[in-house]
């Protein structure tokens, strides 16, 4: 928050300033005598929330923020003020435990915080103060200072590049810790800098703090004596960000411009927002209509009170006067504190114990997360991750599964698998039969068994080897090589492949696309050595080391899905190599070139492969000259950068020649079919959102099965909307409508609740959307138009298997979630993926799920649960999902339940003391119910229990879709759980009232007076909620065992021990020897047993009745019409002795305790 | 959000994995043990209640309790019990002007006889209650009314009891002991009964006062103050109001029965669950020489009227019982018991008789196999 409100200074207008300009180790000889030198915050970082002084205050009221803190602080301030039935230690003291186990925990993580604080703040770093090393402590790092950092060290505020120990005038940097991206990243110094930082003169102008990682914009003006200034553009590659790790270079000098809370790490850092599980909206629906029953219940009770006193001699018979001061307060005044002494009788019908329950219930069973050894891969040495353990329960609720195709779907692991050169196929046939040529392999052409020319096959692997921005792992250092595994992808794979020299030569690289490429360069004898000093040394096929300058790179980005290096040979000629998308490449090549090329691409795209189009033009010196001029105006723009760099990247990248395509394959992950196939089954919808282009992503979808042969595609890409010559808004319109009759329209209605889409007989729908298109439905000219259109498209959506979005832009996936997430029934969604960009989806959906992949870890930071491959998804839905949901959602009905007849006989009991608030039960009692004597059963249960396995909740898919849409907390089951409640407090309260008209139970003649009425209430109570969840129970662990009988054990215990003593300091002894008086009584015994099997009675007949229809048996069912539509015949399945038979269409099955027709 | 992750300084990069948040860091790099509870693989009991399982419980409850019901209504209807209104609402009741002309100041106290006959003799020991309606000795400003610690025998809650004893806590500065509503208005009607003789003459029908309050009340709870002799120990506190004489001489014809401990105002203190209620008065021990301890005949009851009931139009009533060991006469139990055992007994029929049909309709399914 302390970051936040930061933020709202900036926008300060007075303080808005677009630039601030940083004076290099506070030179002032060039500052004018008037110059105030600007105020920057100094390099403390406060992440901590309290001090010392303010904890208590600070965290009291943020606690009692929450509703349903404060409504128990109210009840409790009731009872100290008004004179209650129950004293304020009973609504006190779990109040008082809640706040301070919370507050605990709160000020230990605060602890924390402080701590790691003071460690980065005190961390010893060193200044160059006028050329002297002088060690200072972080915190006092002002703007301006230069700053030494050394190797493995990490940077303590946001640094200006200006000189480092490599020759190359370059350092590398992991930024592990702030986007997770585990490579060495190159960041360069600004050019033309002194050796002598005593000497450099200079200032920055740059722009004020922004929280983008990958974006900076400066300046540095350079002045020499008897010189103009010099002026150097600034980037994010001369930009050291704070948080960043130093490597591979001794000792690099920087000035620091960003400190404190404005470096970008600082920015960067926000708390999620909370994500809310449906089972909260529904405990707080709930908890509403328990207030209205406590509220109703109190009035009630206040009106009927005063109806009862005004009959004569009521109000104060002679036995029972009125203290003075009752006698003494207003009429009005004395209804409103009998009304809310009621509300405070009542109001353990709202326990504040449930809330802690669910959290605990929460944070212990999101270990069984953690725990499962299922999810752990052996590969990354890792198992799952929970970073919210208040989603559990969604996700057992999910109906839409959005999920990202690199990566996620597929593994990220890129082999080059072939190449076409010139319109000739190059097939690599593993590593034994290649020597120094290419292996040709049948061609779609006609030209078979040839090859390109060798001029042209060389160009094509010069251009692989020259046109990407792989660096080579230096393996040198002892202690590097332990990196080496996790910190370079892909080569352990792929070590048996490499010849042995090449070995331990790892690449690093950002996308894993380009090392596969260039692998796959060096199997054809062009092998990348390095980049030093700005050249690129490559080892070509005579073994021979050719150099080429790297003049300018031209880097990837999304959007313009291309990128280019421009280079001058050894013999001086300048050459631009472009590799991209086969749509950004084609329209920049000579058309004459683009037809052989393309039909290998497309072939190569429809088998699921990576294609890359390769180009080069030849620049001649004017062309350099210019582009050069162009490239370095725009990189030294403090404007507008980003629009004038892709202004003249697009400018040089024309009329390239195109030399060849690659194909690489990027495999399906482990059981992504399986996996997929499972999640249709339960009844989720998935929709593959990739920014990968249709062909592949479509090819992806039939390889993991969520396209079957027989599925018909609609498709609404800017190929079918470009159709005819009509305008593309006329088209997609025309083409909603018709997809929509299709799908929609002429398709049989799909029941509510019975999702599985693909088990209907009938045809099945794909739908296939772009980039483009979407942002056409989404952003229509028109506001009805795009109201209809997103309806129809939903609509369509809604009834299609499986949907895929092809070529979307990070932003537009997190549209289409949102999208869903708000249409009818605000169905509950989950996202999956593993890159960068997925983070605004996994953002959006109810669940995100990161994948612990190989696109950095930003993802996994980000989302709610990590797990690290795709197939475990299959398992943390079906069954820990499944689980988790069940267990909740009876946890919280089971909780409104126990209260309700915990209270009701309460209730029931004004009507025989007069109004007068007198409590049946005795104040221990009161406390303790719901902190210890029913507390642990629940609680053990909503952590154990499986009501069908684990094995058969994987093994059966379908049935997941039993608890969608919240099904164990609708109203008509909420009313079932009140009903009961109800029912059983009418049960405890009357059986007893009627033992209790002759109050003479003893064998000795002797009489129960009112707390051996209440004590023996509240017997039956705590034994029959207790049995009431033996009954539920169907997993008995030693630990369920333990619990239910344990609690009860402890009741009598606790009750013989509560009775058993004179209590010193107390002024009454309410339960002096009740209970055992109790026990002594033959009545009092058979009334309990009575009354407990009479209260469980409807209970057990209800689990009998339903059995036949119980979810064990439509488990079987499903499982069984599962087989008949895929094979039509008699069938008799072994394991449960089920015989089916099918006549035509009709079918039954017989299993040993149950018929149903199918 | 208890498991909200602390992760403001994982950013840092300084402590990333050290400073993690309970499971999830755990895990981390460690492959999960493979135990079965953290596998969610404990061994477990799986019950399923079926029809199968169910129905012989139905039975076997309905066998137990059915006749447990029979014997509990059996014994109850064994119980004798007769009972009598002495208030004196009507003109013709014998306690009429007793209760119409009551009032606190008057020194001497009103006397009423009712005369009833018991059509059959009581065997054994008869228990004498008296029973008040409409009497709310579980109204909460009442229930609270008392000091515990005073009837403890506590010297310094003798001479300054707990303030829930307001208004009856103190008379000017005299403490009350026994403080409080509930002792304020101890019953302190003394009935005595006389058994006529064929002959005409009264026999008077011997009461014990002893064992009509629990042991442990009587001996632990309930306590005397230390002192010489009772009126030493009670020095400086008042009566209650309404009382005639004070606590140390409610029982002057047994020394041992005065102060907190007399069983009498032990019973009264126990409050009541229900505004109708009875309290055990006297006990009728079985007299060794005849049959029964009460022989059928006209009996006589002496009742000295000090217990105004009609102010809040209560009723007072005697209550003459025999006790077994289930307690007094009370039908709810045998019937409860035997309606429930029926219950089960019949739900077990029909559910045995759906069992059946499943059953036959899944054999004759077979055949075609």
């Amino acid at each position: 928050s302390t970051i936040r409100t930061l933020n709202k200074k900036k926008e300060d207008p007075h303080e808005r300033v677009d630039n601030r300009t940083i004076y290099i180790g506070h030179q002032s000889s060039l500052v004018n005598e008037d110059f105030i030198p600007p105020k920057f915050c100094d390099n403390r970082i406060v992440s901590s929330k309290y001090t010392v002084w303010n904890f208590l205050p600070k965290n009291l009221f943020e606690q009692f923020r929450r509703i349903a803190n404060f409504y128990f602080l109210i009840i409790f301030l009731v009872q100290v003020i008004v004179d209650t039935p129950t004293s304020p230690v009973t609504s006190g003291l779990p109040l008082f435990f809640v706040i301070t186990v919370t507050a605990i925990k709160q000020g230990y993580e605060d602890w924390l915080r402080h701590k790691a604080d003071r460690e980065v703040n005190k961390y010893q770093v060193t200044v160059l103060e006028n050329g002297q090393e002088t060690p200072k402590e972080s915190e006092n790092i002002k703007v301006g200072d230069i700053v030494q950092v050394k190797e493995n060290e990490t940077f303590p505020c946001d640094l200006i590049l200006l000189q480092s120990t490599r020759d190359d005038d370059t350092c590398f940097v992991t930024t592990a810790s702030l986007d997770g991206e585990s490579n060495h990243k190159t960041h360069y110094t600004v050019p033309d800098i002194e050796r002598d930082l005593k000497s450099l003169n200079a200032t920055i102008e740059c722009e004020q703090p922004q929280p983008d990682l990958y974006k900076f914009n400066g300046r540095m003006h350079i002045y020499k004596t008897n010189q103009d200034p010099a002026v150097r553009s600034l980037g994010p590659e001369n930009l050291l960000l704070k948080g960043a790790t130093l490597k591979n270079t001794q000792k690099i000098c920087g000035v620091a411009v960003y400190t404190g809370m404005e470096t970008k790490m600082a920015l960067n850092y926000q708390g999620k927002s909370q994500k809310r599980s449906a089972v909260e909206k529904s405990i707080n629906a709930f908890l509403l209509v328990y207030l209205c029953i406590l509220l109703s219940k109190a009035l009630v009770c206040t009106t009927l009170k005063y109806v009862w006193q005004s009959k004569p001699g009521q109000d104060e018979p002679w036995y029972n006067k009125k203290t003075q001061k009752e006698k003494d307060t207003n009429l009005y005044l004395k209804m409103f504190t009998d009304f809310l002494s009621f509300m405070v009788l009542f109001n353990f019908i709202i326990p504040v114990s449930m809330y802690v329950t669910v959290e605990m219930q929460k944070f212990l069973g999101s270990f069984f997360i953690t725990w499962d050894k299922d999810f752990f891969d052996p590969e990354i040495q890792e198992g799952a991750l929970v970073n919210t353990s208040d989603l559990n329960e969604e996700l057992g609720q999910v109906e839409y599964v959005f999920t990202d195709k690199t990566g996620t779907l597929t593994q990220n692991n890129m082999e080059f698998i072939e190449c076409c050169i010139d319109g000739f196929q190059y097939k690599h046939r593993g590593a034994s039969s290649e020597l120094d040529g290419f292996c040709v392999t049948d061609g779609p052409v006609n030209k078979l068994q040839q090859k390109a020319g060798r001029e042209k096959e060389e160009l094509f692997l010069r251009a692989l080897c020259l046109c990407h921005t792989v660096q080579v792992k230096e393996s040198t250092e002892q202690d590097q090589r332990e990196d080496n595994l996790d910190q370079v992808d892909g080569l352990r794979i792929d070590e048996n492949v490499l010849q042995p020299p090449q070995k331990e030569r790892g690449f690093i690289a950002s996308s894993p696309d380009e090392i596969a490429l260039v692998k796959g360069a060096m199997r054809y004898g062009f092998t990348f050595l390095g980049l030093e000093s700005k050249t690129m040394k490559i080892l070509n096929r005579n073994k021979d080391v050719e150099m080429y300058d790297l003049l300018h790179v031209l880097n990837f980005d999304p959007v313009r899905r291309r990128m280019s290096v421009i280079v001058r040979s050894g013999s001086g000629e300048m050459l631009l190599f472009c590799k991209g998308a086969d749509s950004s490449i084609f329209p920049r090549v000579r058309q004459e070139e683009v037809e052989r090329i393309r039909l290998h691409v497309e072939r190569n795209a429809t088998e699921g492969y990576r294609t890359l189009c390769v180009a080069y033009k030849r620049l001649s010196e004017e062309e350099y000259a210019q582009a050069d001029a162009g490239l370095r105006e725009a990189r030294l723009a403090l404007q507008d950068r980003e629009e004038k760099l892709l202004a003249v990247y697009n400018q040089v990248e024309t009329g390239m020649s195109l030399i060849g395509a690659t194909a690489v394959e990027d495999r399906l992950q482990e059981e992504a079919a399986e996996t997929m196939e499972a999640l249709q089954r339960a009844g989720m919808k998935v929709w593959v959102l990739t920014g990968d282009k249709m062909e592949t992503a479509k090819s992806t979808c039939y390889a993991c099965g969520l396209f079957q042969r027989k599925t018909e595609l609609l498709e609404l890409t800017v190929r079918t909307l470009e159709d005819g010559e009509r305008k593309r808004e006329e088209r997609l319109h025309e083409l909603l409508g018709e997809y929509h009759k299709r799908a929609v329209q002429d398709a049989p209605p799909v029941k509510a609740g019975g999702t599985r889409v693909c088990f209907a007989s009938n045809q099945d729908y794909g739908f296939i959307i772009d980039g483009a298109s979407l942002s056409m439905v989404l952003n229509s000219s028109s506001e009805s138009n795009m109201r209809s259109y997103k309806d129809l498209f939903l609509q369509i959506c809604q009834n299609c298997t499986a949907v895929l979005c092809c070529r979307m832009a990070p932003l537009q996936k997190a549209q289409i979630v949102k999208m869903v997430k708000s249409s009818k029934g605000s169905p509950i969604t989950l996202s999956i993926g593993d890159g960068a960009n997925d983070v605004s989806m996994i953002l959006e959906a109810h669940v995100g799920i990161g994948i612990k992949g190989k696109e950095g870890r930003q993802a996994v930071r980000n989302s709610d649960y990590a797990i690290p491959k795709l197939k475990h998804l299959k398992k943390l839905l079906l069954a820990h999902g499944h689980l988790y949901y069940h267990r909740i959602a009876h946890l919280v009905q089971y909780f409104f339940y126990k209260n309700l007849c915990f209270i009701l006989p309460q209730f029931l009991y004004q009507f025989f003391c007069g109004y007068s608030q007198q409590p049946l039960y005795d104040a221990a009692y009161l406390t303790m119910y719901n902190i210890c004597f029913t507390s642990m059963p629940i609680l053990a249960y909503s952590l154990l229990e499986q009501r069908i396995s684990i094995e058969d909740l994987i093994e059966d898919a379908a049935l997941y879709s039993e608890n969608a849409k919240n099904a164990m907390l609708r109203w008509g089951l909420f009313l079932y759980w009140t009903g009961l409640g109800a029912f059983h407090g009418l049960v405890f309260f009357f059986g007893v009232r009627f033992l209790f008209s002759n109050p003479a139970l003893q064998d000795n003649g002797q009489v129960f007076g009112n707390w051996s009425y209440g004590t023996i209430v509240f017997t039956v109570l705590v034994f029959t909620v207790t049995l009431k969840l033996a009954l539920d129970t169907r997993h008995w662990t030693w630990i369920n065992h333990f619990v239910i009988w344990g609690s009860l054990a402890f009741y009598v215990f606790f009750s013989f021990f509560w009775g058993g003593i004179i209590w010193p300091f107390m002024k009454q002894q309410r339960l002096y020897f009740v209970f055992a008086n109790m026990l002594s009584s033959v009545s009092a015994w058979l009334v309990i047993i009575l009354l407990i099997l009479l209260s469980l009675l409807p209970e057990i007949l209800l689990v009998v009745l339903r059995n036949p229809r119980g979810p064990y048996t439509r488990k079987v069912q499903q499982r069984y019409t599962h087989v008949y539509t895929s094979h039509v015949t008699t069938h008799a399945r072994t394991p449960t002795h089920t015989l089916c038979i099918c006549f035509n269409d009709v079918s039954v099955c017989f299993s040993r305790d149950l018929v149903f027709a199918c | 959000m208890m498991a909200s992750s602390y992760n403001a300084k994982d950013e840092d990069g300084h402590h990333s994995g050290s400073v993690s948040h309970g499971g999830a860091g755990t895990a981390k790099s460690k492959k999960p043990d493979n135990t079965a509870f953290k596998q969610q693989r404990l061994p477990a009991w799986q019950p399923i209640l079926t029809a199968g399982t169910v129905l012989p419980a139905f039975f076997v409850i309905g066998l137990i309790f059915i006749p447990i019901g029979i014997g509990l209504y059996v014994t109850s209807n064994n119980i004798k019990e007769f009972e009598i209104d002495y208030t004196g609402v009507n003109v013709d009741s014998p306690c009429y002007t007793c209760a119409n002309n009551f009032s606190w100041n008057s020194t001497t106290s009103c006397s009423c006889t009712v005369n009833f006959t018991l059509e059959q003799p009581f065997e054994n020991n008869v228990y004498m209650y008296y029973g008040l309606s409409n009497f709310y000795q579980n109204h909460r400003r009442y229930v609270k009314s008392r000091d515990d610690r005073q009837l403890n025998g506590d010297a310094t809650a003798l001479k300054d009891p707990s303030n829930d004893c307001e208004p009856y806590r103190k008379i000017g500065v005299e403490t009350i002991a026994p403080c409080g509503a509930i002792a304020n208005s101890l019953f302190n009607d003394s009935l005595e009964l006389y058994y006529v003789e064929p002959s005409g003459a009264l026999n008077a029908v011997p009461l014990a006062k002893k064992g009509i309050a629990w042991w442990t009340d009587r001996n632990v709870k309930f306590r005397n103050p230390a002192g010489v002799d009772l009126p030493t120990a009670f020095k400086g506190t008042a009566k209650p109001v309404n009382w005639r004489k004070p606590v140390y001489e409610l029982d002057p014809s047994d020394p041992d029965n005065n102060g907190f401990i007399n069983e009498d105002f032990i019973v009264w203190m126990r409050t009541a669950a229900l505004p109708t209620f009875r309290k055990l008065y006297r006990i009728i021990h079985k007299n060794q020489s005849s049959t029964s301890t009460l022989p059928s005949g006209r009996y006589v009851l002496n009742i000295t009227y000090n217990y105004p009931v009609l102010s809040f139009d209560g009723r007072k009533r005697m209550i003459l019982s025999t006790i077994s060991w289930m307690g007094g006469k009370n039908p709810f139990l045998g019937i409860a018991y035997i309606t429930v055992g029926s219950i089960c007994f019949f739900l077990g029929v029909v559910l045995l008789i759906i069992h059946h049909k499943y059953d036959t309709r899944s054999n004759s399914a077979d055949i075609p196999n």
